[in-house]
């Protein structure tokens, strides 16, 4: 098979799993586990062959134009160059962990068939976006990854923070998505092609009249899908959904198409350099923020969601830079380790029976419980916190040497005050980054308590995937020699200076926290555990903000209550946007009910009225209604022959 | 002879059975003013025919032939009128007012009395046969 | 339309002056009919009104139709309307109640139609006469060659739709001993309608 014809069969076959498992799912529960895991994994494994076919070299097209759409056409076209392929690689290998996980996670679900059939389908979406070569083609993944992700957030619609968490992520990310449309509009009518390569093209060419309007109409909606502030706010609340949606959202599709798109039209974005600024400075304040507020989290999901909104603002900062090399990079590692985290979490969150870091730091002996989790998680929070020799202090070092270089440089394109952004906001969250990092292990495998409950081993399926993706989380980093030819050839060398100040942020990050959790659970340790027996049922958020051993709350200080809300960002929204749109609902829905149904209300009254006096006439009586008739008849004739005789005589 | 003579009297006959079709109550008196109407008609069919002196008697023709129809008429009439009486126990032509919309269907303005006839569904049926 | 005419237009014939007695007698009859309160007074005032009408034909020299109209409508309509009477129960006695609420519609309608359409005759045939003195219009042979030359395939037309509304009446005012009260009885009775005719002759 040419690689084409692979890659072409890379997003087809999750597709068609979909189909099948949304039909089979029913009539047949026997064939889902396989629907849904094979044609994940035999994507994953197609991925990896276009990925080596590919290697690296000249990009891989083919394009096939269905019908004519109108003036710019519209094109099933393939682009496979080094960024797709491996992006691609990753979230197929990502989705098949993912697949393979919930089997044993979500094996007692009900709706089981259905949420299988939509990872799919969200893969096959994700793929779609990935080899897609053609703009429009690429918005439909796009918009059917907002929608699977609505579903997937959703699937515990009996809870009312899963419902509101879903239709969240549905509208903040359309929120973004509309002026991504026109901007994609605008992009095509002034390139005249919906052609990625036509697009670049014309960027290189010149041709695009209002780089900098088109830039930033794109980048609302990569800032919503991507989860950038300040449209951000969805990804913390869809934690609502199952733990494996959150590892595939966050790890391998939904926030890293955006990314993924940056990168892919990134000369548009470098043609403006307001776009670029506006890019770096986005990128610091998701950054720095997102890492505050995850140091203030007690649940360990909503934790690990701002830790990947910020992993991300290193994604865009690198962007912001020009490095799409750095970005995708990171992107690539992150993936890795935040699909182990996330699946580590599921199986901590399974055997504490809580999410709440709170609880878990009460309880002893979470880490033999689950050691499998513990290792992995272990491994994936160093990568996290970007400790040599893991994955994620290559990546980061190479976006924060791409950083140094646009800062001291000021080379072509990026504005230094760009590079100095992302540098600066990089290394203050290196050091947020290890310290919540560290906070999160301290809190979970180190608390003190009760021994934590027995639940048996955790089944295969979900361990061994862990393991499975630890091993990139580990080594992937070591790849940084390979991986440029893959890219567009800039080293991701990690330099001296930047590796030093980078490992000793997270080093100082990683140790204060350490010394404050000391700090914080010395005292505590005399009166053991008596906050939980004190209050068994309170809420975790309520005992958190009144845990004495949170070593968050000691480094945060006063900011730890504004930092565990988010910055109150959702409150600002809340009364910037929702109050006034509710207001104007209400008043839409009173002109509706006292102005519009008055008139409606009056037709129907005054039809019937009119039916009520009709009706007098209708009385059956036959003889009646032969007088009226013939008395009609009588007048049609008065007024035949009187119209005869006037027209005769004039 | 005037023309005006018979053709008045056609006119007026008419109109004497029409008002009858339309006020009297019996339906068998209703039916002995179809045949006022009829002859009226019949009259003014054999007054043109004289006047025009048609080779092919129209007139007169058609006018044997409205009297043959007329019988039966009658004959059919007679029955259906029967047999009204014999399901209804009435032959009163205000009185059935099926067609009436009945007072419990919607609003205001229900209709007047009627007899309650079980059988009304049976002689709608007969009548359709 | 006759501009040879003799005639002034108040100059009455003979026959003129015996047709307007007639016509009003039969007039007189034919308003009695349709107002009485006696119902079967009505049928016999009825009688008188028809033949006023045959009478007419005479006059207008149509001898056949008079002979047919005594025939058909005195002998045998007449006499079908008095049984239909007897059949309903009428009573022999005044009904207070013989005309329906609305005549003073039905007044209204009549007159109103009279108003038009006698003003319409008489605007239309003010100037036309009718020829008696020529050759017999409507003697029995002249009848009879007219209806069996030229309107023999009408006449035979006619003889089906006599027996089909015979055959009609006979099974409307039939009772079925199958079915009193019996809903599905009608239909099957439609549906073996041909062999009435068998049975009634």
């Amino acid at each position: 098979m040419t690689t084409t014809t692979l890659a072409v069969l890379v997003p087809l076959l999750p597709f068609l799993g979909a189909a099948a498992g949304l039909l089979l799912g029913r009539t047949a529960p026997g064939f889902v586990r396989p629907l849904a895991v094979l044609p994940t994994l035999a994507a994953a494994g197609l991925a990896v062959a276009v990925a080596v076919r590919q290697g690296g070299g000249p990009a891989v097209e083919a394009s096939t134009e269905l019908t004519p759409t109108g003036s710019v056409p519209v094109d099933l076209a393939l682009y496979v160059d080094g960024f797709a392929a491996l992006v691609a690689v990753l979230v197929g290998v990502v989705a098949a962990c993912v697949q393979i996980y919930s089997t044993a996670y979500l094996r007692d679900d009900p709706r089981y068939p259905s949420y299988a059939a939509l990872v799919s389908l969200f893969t096959s979406a994700m793929l779609l976006v990935v080899y897609s070569g053609d703009l429009m083609v690429l918005l439909v993944g796009w918009e059917v990854m907002g929608i699977c992700s609505y579903f997937l957030v959703g699937h515990y619609w009996e809870t009312p923070e899963a419902r509101a968490a879903s239709l969240k992520a549905f509208l903040v990310t359309k929120l973004g998505d509309v002026p991504f449309l026109i901007g994609l509009f605008a992009l095509a009518s002034a390139a005249g092609t919906f052609r990625i390569t036509g697009v670049l093209g014309a960027v290189a060419a010149g041709t695009i009249e209002h780089p900098t309007l088109v830039a930033l109409l794109l980048l609302a909606g990569v800032a919503g899908k991507s989860a950038q502030f300040p449209l951000h706010t969805w990804l913390p609340d869809a934690m609502a959904g199952p733990t494996p949606v959150s590892a595939l959202i966050h790890a391998a599709t939904m926030v890293a198409a955006g990314v993924y798109l940056v990168a892919r039209l990134l000369p548009l974005f470098a043609a403006s350099a307001a776009a670029m600024t506006v890019l770096a400075a986005m990128a610091a304040v998701t950054m720095v923020g997102s890492g505050l507020a995850a140091l203030a989290q007690d649940d360990i999901k909503r934790v690990l969601a701002y830790s990947t909104i910020g992993q991300l603002g290193y994604m865009t900062g690198a962007l912001a830079v020009g490095d799409r090399g750095a970005a995708v990079f990171h992107l690539l590692s992150h993936g890795a380790f935040k699909a182990v985290l996330f699946l580590a979490a599921g199986v901590v969150i399974h055997a504490a029976g809580t999410n709440s870091l709170a609880a878990m730091s009460r309880m002893s002996g979470l880490a033999r419980r689950v050691p499998d989790a513990f290792w992995t998680m272990t491994v994936a929070l160093l990568a996290l916190a970007a400790i040599p020799p893991f994955a994620g202090f290559f990546s980061k070092e190479a976006v924060l040497v791409a950083a140094e270089h646009a800062a001291l440089d000021g080379s072509g394109a990026v504005p230094a005050a760009a590079g100095w952004t992302v540098l600066v906001a990089g290394l203050a969250t290196a050091l947020l980054t290890a310290a919540y990092a560290a906070r999160l292990w301290l809190r979970t495998f180190r608390g003190r308590g009760a021994e934590a409950p027995d639940h048996g081993r955790q089944p295969l399926a979900m361990t061994s995937v862990l393991w499975v993706l630890a091993v990139p989380s580990l080594a992937f980093g070591l790849a940084y020699g390979a991986l440029p030819e893959w890219f567009d050839g800039r080293a991701l060398t990690p330099t001296l200076t930047t590796a030093v100040l980078g490992t000793g942020a997270a080093l100082v990050g990683g140790l204060v926290t350490y010394a404050a959790w000391r700090h914080a659970t010395a005292p505590a340790a005399r009166p053991p555990a008596g906050a939980v027996t004190a209050h068994p049922g309170e809420a975790p958020a309520v005992s958190a903000a009144a845990d004495p051993t949170d070593p968050g709350r000691l480094l945060l200080g006063p900011l730890h209550r504004s930092a565990a809300e988010g910055f109150r960002v959702d409150a600002l929204y809340s009364a910037l946007f929702v109050r006034p749109v509710r207001a104007g609902a209400r008043l839409v829905s009173f002109l509706d009910r006292e102005v519009v149904d008055a008139y409606v209300r009056g037709s129907g009254t005054g039809a019937r009225l009119l039916g009520a006096a009709v009706r007098r006439a209708q009385t059956g009586n036959v003889q009646t209604y032969l007088g009226a008739l013939l008395a009609g008849s009588v007048a049609v004739a008065v007024l035949a022959v009187v119209l005869s005789h006037t027209n005769a005589g004039s | 002879m005037h023309l005006a003579y018979p053709a008045v009297l056609a006119v007026l006959l008419f109109c004497i059975g029409l008002y009858g079709v339309l006020a009297r109550r019996n339906a068998i008196l209703v039916l002995m003013s179809v045949e006022l109407m009829l002859n009226a008609v019949n009259l003014n069919l054999v007054a043109f025919d004289v006047w025009l002196r048609d080779t092919l008697h129209a007139g007169q023709a058609l006018t044997l032939f409205t009297i043959a129809i007329a019988a039966a008429e009658i004959g059919i009439g007679l029955a259906i009128v029967l047999m009204v009486y014999r399901n209804r126990g009435t032959s009163d032509v205000d009185r059935l007012r099926d067609t009436a919309e009945r007072p419990g269907d919607d609003g205001p303005g229900g209709g007047p009395d009627r007899p309650t006839a079980p059988a009304d569904r049976e002689e709608k049926a007969e009548a359709a046969a | 339309m006759t501009p040879a005419a003799p005639q002034g237009f108040l100059s009455p014939t003979g026959v003129e002056v015996a047709f307007v007695l007639v016509g009003l007698a039969t007039l007189g009859a034919a308003l009695v009919s349709v107002t009485t309160r006696r119902l079967v007074h009505a049928a016999l005032w009825l009688v008188v009104a028809l033949g006023g009408v045959a009478v007419e034909y005479l006059l207008l020299t149509a001898e056949f139709i008079a002979w047919v109209q005594v025939l058909i409508y005195v002998g045998s309509v007449v006499v079908l309307l008095l049984f239909g009477l007897m059949l309903t129960k009428a009573p022999i006695g005044p009904s207070p109640d013989a005309d329906s609420g609305n005549r003073w519609i039905a007044l209204g309608v009549a007159g109103l139609a009279a108003a038009t359409l006698g003003w319409v005759v008489l605007d239309a045939f003010r100037t036309a006469w009718i020829d008696l003195d020529g050759p017999v219009q409507g003697s029995t042979r002249v009848t009879g060659d007219m209806l069996f030359r030229h309107w023999v395939l009408p006449f035979e037309a006619l003889s089906v739709l006599l027996l089909a509304a015979l055959v009609g009446a006979i099974v409307l005012s039939r009772k079925d001993p199958r079915a009193t009260g019996d809903t599905a009885a009608p239909g099957s009775r439609g549906a073996d309608g041909t062999e009435d005719p068998e049975g009634t002759r």
